[in-house]
C-alpha cells in the first residue's frame, strides 16, 4: 500500500497499463511534453516514447474519432479530454461512432477504448470546464460509464477499464485529483465494472452518490451521527453502465430510507434513474419517499456561486432528515 | 500532363481519357489488360447493382437506397489502384456497390444492409472494409485512426476514405485533415463531388475554388481528378497511395463527377436540379468513356458487356435472394452491444423473448 492523491493513483495505474500491454496509446492536448493539465499523464513520454504518447491537435471530435480507426486495427486508446465540457465537441464521435463500433459492425470489431475526463466542479473554472454529463453518456447504449470517489479505486477501475473490450468513459472527479488521498495497493489491483461499494455501514438511510459526491455523502453522514444519532450507509455506485442494481436494491431493502446525491442539474439526472430503480425494485421496502440532492436546472454557475450549486454536507442532511421523518 | 502529386495545381483537373473516351490525353496506368478489363467489368456489375437496388426499393423489398450512376469511375477506379490485403477502404454509402475488388462478400454484405438485417454492417473478417457511414464525414477520423494503426505497426498500407462535397463542409474533415497532416499519416482523403448534396449545389456549399484547395490548410496536396475518368483515377490514387506508403503523408483527391440519380431513393430532383445540368453530363458516362477506348484496344465491345451485364445480375440476385433469406432473431439487437450485457439488458432480453414466445416448446429463435 501507498498513500496516493487520486491523480497519482491515475498515473501510476497509466505507467502500469502501459508497461503491461504495449498497445496501450495515450494522446490528448497536453498530455505528452506538458504531462496533462493535471499532470496525470506525467512521466509517460520519457518511459513509454512519442510513439505511444502523443500531443494531438485542438480537436475532440478527431481525438475521438481517431480511436476508433485505432481500437479497429488492435490498438487500445486512452485518449484524454481535458475537460469534460469540451467533449460536446466530439459528442457526435463518441455517441454515433465510439459507442456503437461494436454494435453496427454486428459485433466484428471491439472498441477497447477508455476516454478519461476530469468531472464536475468545485474548483473556481471557467465556464464549460465544470459539466456533470453522465446521464447524457449513459443514454448513449455501448458506453460504459465510470466514476472513481477515490484514489484506489481510480486505480482498480481505471485499469479494469483499459482491459475491458468496450468503449469506457473514465471520469475523474476535477475536484477529488488531490484534495482525495487513500491507501492505493501496489502492484495488480483491478476493482470489477458494475460493483457499487458501501463505503459505509449504516442502518437509517442509506446515500448514494458517484465520484466527488461519496466524500460529500460521507461527511453529510459523520454530521448525522454526531448530531442527530442516525446512522447512515454510504454507498459508492463507481460505475453507472454498468449498473450495480443488486446493490442499491439490497442497501434500501437494508435501510428503508434513500437519498441520492449527483452535481448533475437535476430534471433526467442519472439520480432519476437511480430513483426510478428503487421505484421498481425496492418499493416496498421504502419507509419514505426518496430525495434527491444536486445541482439546479440552470448551467454551471460561474465561481462566486458554485458553492451554492455543488451539493454540499448540509443539504444531504436536510435531506437525510426529511426522509427520516425529522426536522432538517 | 505529367502526374506529380506535389505540383498538381488544384484548379487543373487530371484526365487520361479524353471526354468520349476516343483519345488518351495523358499516359495511362500501367495495367494489364486483364486489369484494365476487371476496372470495366466491375463498373459495369456497379452499375447493374445500383439498378437492382433501386427497383427492389421501389418493390418494397429493400430498404433506402443511395443511388451511384454516374459515379462508378471514382469508386472503381480507385480501389483498383488499393490493395486489399493492405489497405482499408471507408464508404459513405453510396460506394458499396462498387467496392467488388474487396471480394464479393462486401456485395453480399451490403445486400444485407439494404435488407435492414444488422448482419450488413458485418463485413467479414479480413475483408478490409468498414460499415456503411450514415453520419457525415464521421468515417474520416476513423480512416486517420486506421492509417496511424497501420503506421504504428510499420505495415505498408493506406486508409482510403470516401466522402461526398457537402461532407466536406464537415468539422470531422477539418479536423481529421488537420491531425492527419501533422501525423504524416497514409490516408487518402477521396472527396467524391458529384456536384449536389441532396439540393445543396456547390455554389452553396463553399467558396473556395475546388475542394482540392482545401488541402493548402492541412499541409498536404491536394489533387482534381475526373472522376468519370477510371484510368485518371487509378493513377492519381496510385500515385497518391504510393507517396502515403512511402512515408510522404496524406493527399487531397478531389473525384469531380456527377450524381445522375437522385440522393436517394427518398428525394426527388426535379424540385432542385436544372434539367440542363443532368443533360450536360449525360454525354460523360463513365463507362461508355471506357468502353470506347477499350473497345479501340479491342478488348471490348457489345457482346463482352452484355455477358458482364448477365453476370452481375446473377451475382446481385443471388446476393439479394441470400438476404431475403437470411433470418434474424427478434432480439437480436441485445447481441452486440457490448461484448457482455448489462444486467439490466439481461432483464430486458429475457421479458422481450418471453413476451414474444421465444423460449416456449416451439421458439426456433438463435441470435
Amino acid at each position: 500500500m501507498a498513500v496516493m492523491t487520486l491523480v497519482e493513483a491515475i498515473n501510476h495505474t497509466l505507467h502500469q497499463e502501459m508497461e503491461r500491454d504495449g498497445r496501450v496509446l495515450v494522446y490528448g492536448q497536453d498530455v505528452a511534453r506538458n504531462g496533462g493539465v493535471f499532470r496525470a499523464t506525467d512521466g509517460l513520454l520519457d518511459r513509454f516514447g512519442a510513439q505511444r504518447v502523443v500531443d494531438t491537435p485542438l480537436s475532440e471530435g478527431v481525438i475521438i474519432g481517431t480511436a476508433v480507426g485505432l481500437a479497429a486495427e488492435g490498438f487500445v486508446p486512452v485518449p484524454e479530454i481535458q475537460f469534460l465540457g469540451f467533449s460536446w465537441q466530439a459528442f457526435h464521435q463518441i455517441a454515433g461512432q465510439l459507442a456503437r463500433l461494436r454494435y453496427r459492425s454486428d459485433g466484428r470489431f471491439d472498441c477497447p477504448v477508455t476516454v478519461r475526463a476530469p468531472f464536475g466542479g468545485g474548483v473556481r473554472t471557467p465556464e464549460l470546464h465544470s459539466e456533470a454529463l453522465e446521464a447524457q453518456l449513459v443514454q448513449c447504449p455501448g458506453l460504459k460509464v465510470v466514476l472513481p470517489g477515490s484514489a484506489a479505486d481510480a486505480k482498480g477501475l481505471l485499469a479494469s477499464a483499459i482491459r475491458d473490450p468496450d468503449p469506457v468513459m473514465f471520469l475523474e472527479p476535477l475536484k477529488g485529483y488531490r484534495l482525495v488521498k487513500d491507501d492505493v495497493p501496489e502492484g495488480e489491483h483491478l476493482v470489477p465494472l458494475g460493483k457499487a461499494n458501501t463505503v459505509q455501514a449504516g442502518d437509517d438511510v442509506v446515500l448514494i452518490a458517484w465520484s466527488a459526491q461519496v466524500e460529500v455523502a460521507r461527511r453529510a453522514a459523520d454530521v448525522l451521527a454526531a448530531e442527530h444519532g442516525l446512522s447512515a450507509r454510504v454507498l459508492d455506485l463507481r460505475t453507472l453502465v454498468p449498473l450495480d442494481i443488486e446493490a442499491i436494491v439490497a442497501a434500501v431493502e437494508h435501510t428503508g430510507r434513500a437519498v441520492v446525491v449527483s452535481e448533475a442539474p437535476q430534471s433526467a439526472g442519472f439520480a432519476a434513474e437511480v430513483v426510478a430503480t428503487i421505484c421498481e425494485e425496492a418499493f416496498y421496502s421504502l419507509e419514505a419517499p426518496v430525495a434527491r440532492v444536486g445541482g439546479f436546472d440552470v448551467p454551471y454557475p460561474v465561481g462566486m456561486l458554485e458553492e451554492h450549486y455543488v451539493p454540499d454536507p448540509a443539504r444531504v442532511v436536510a435531506a437525510a432528515l426529511r426522509v427520516c421523518g425529522e426536522a432538517g | 500532363m505529367s502526374l506529380d502529386l506535389e505540383l498538381a495545381a488544384p484548379e487543373t483537373i487530371y484526365r487520361v481519357l479524353s471526354e468520349d473516351g476516343s483519345e488518351l490525353v495523358a499516359e495511362p496506368p500501367a495495367l494489364t489488360d486483364d486489369a484494365v478489363v476487371a476496372v470495366m467489368t466491375e463498373m459495369v456489375k456497379a452499375r447493374v447493382a445500383n439498378g437492382r437496388f433501386f427497383a427492389l426499393q421501389r418493390q418494397g423489398r429493400a430498404g433506402t437506397y443511395a443511388p451511384i450512376e454516374g459515379q462508378e469511375a471514382t469508386v472503381v477506379g480507385a480501389v483498383a489502384a488499393l490493395d486489399p490485403a493492405r489497405d482499408w477502404v471507408l464508404p459513405q454509402y453510396r460506394e458499396p456497390v462498387a467496392l467488388g475488388r474487396y471480394g464479393p462478400e462486401v456485395l453480399r454484405t451490403y445486400a444485407l444492409y439494404q435488407r435492414g438485417h444488422p448482419a450488413g454492417g458485418h463485413f467479414p473478417a479480413g475483408v478490409r472494409v468498414f460499415p456503411v457511414q450514415i453520419s457525415l464525414a464521421a468515417q474520416i477520423p476513423h480512416a486517420l485512426g486506421l492509417a496511424w494503426a497501420l503506421r504504428l505497426k510499420g505495415e505498408p498500407g493506406v486508409a482510403c476514405v470516401f466522402f461526398g462535397d457537402g461532407a466536406s463542409s464537415e468539422g470531422d474533415f477539418y479536423e481529421a485533415g488537420n491531425f492527419a497532416g501533422v501525423l504524416g499519416a497514409p490516408v487518402l482523403f477521396l472527396c467524391v463531388n458529384n456536384g449536389w448534396a441532396i439540393s445543396t449545389p456547390l455554389s452553396a456549399q463553399t467558396a473556395a475554388t475546388s475542394f482540392a484547395a482545401k488541402a493548402a490548410a492541412f499541409g498536404f496536396p491536394g489533387v482534381r481528378v475526373d472522376g468519370n475518368d477510371a484510368l485518371a483515377m487509378i493513377s492519381v490514387v496510385a500515385a497518391a497511395r504510393e507517396r502515403a506508403v512511402g512515408g510522404g503523408g496524406p493527399t487531397l483527391i478531389e473525384a469531380v463527377t456527377f450524381r445522375m440519380g437522385p440522393h436517394t431513393t427518398a428525394d426527388d430532383p426535379k424540385r432542385y436540379l436544372p434539367p440542363e445540368q443532368r443533360a450536360g453530363w449525360e454525354g460523360r458516362d463513365p463507362i461508355t468513356r471506357l468502353g470506347r477506348h477499350l473497345e479501340g484496344r479491342g478488348l471490348w465491345d457489345g457482346e463482352r458487356r452484355a455477358a458482364a451485364e448477365e453476370a452481375a445480375a446473377a451475382e446481385v440476385d443471388a446476393a439479394w435472394e441470400a438476404a431475403e433469406a437470411t433470418t434474424v432473431a427478434p432480439d437480436h439487437f441485445f447481441d452486440h452491444v457490448y461484448a457482455e450485457p448489462t444486467p439490466r439488458m439481461v432483464t430486458q432480453r429475457a421479458e422481450l423473448r418471453r413476451r414474444l414466445g421465444l423460449d416456449g416448446p416451439d421458439a426456433g429463435a438463435g441470435s
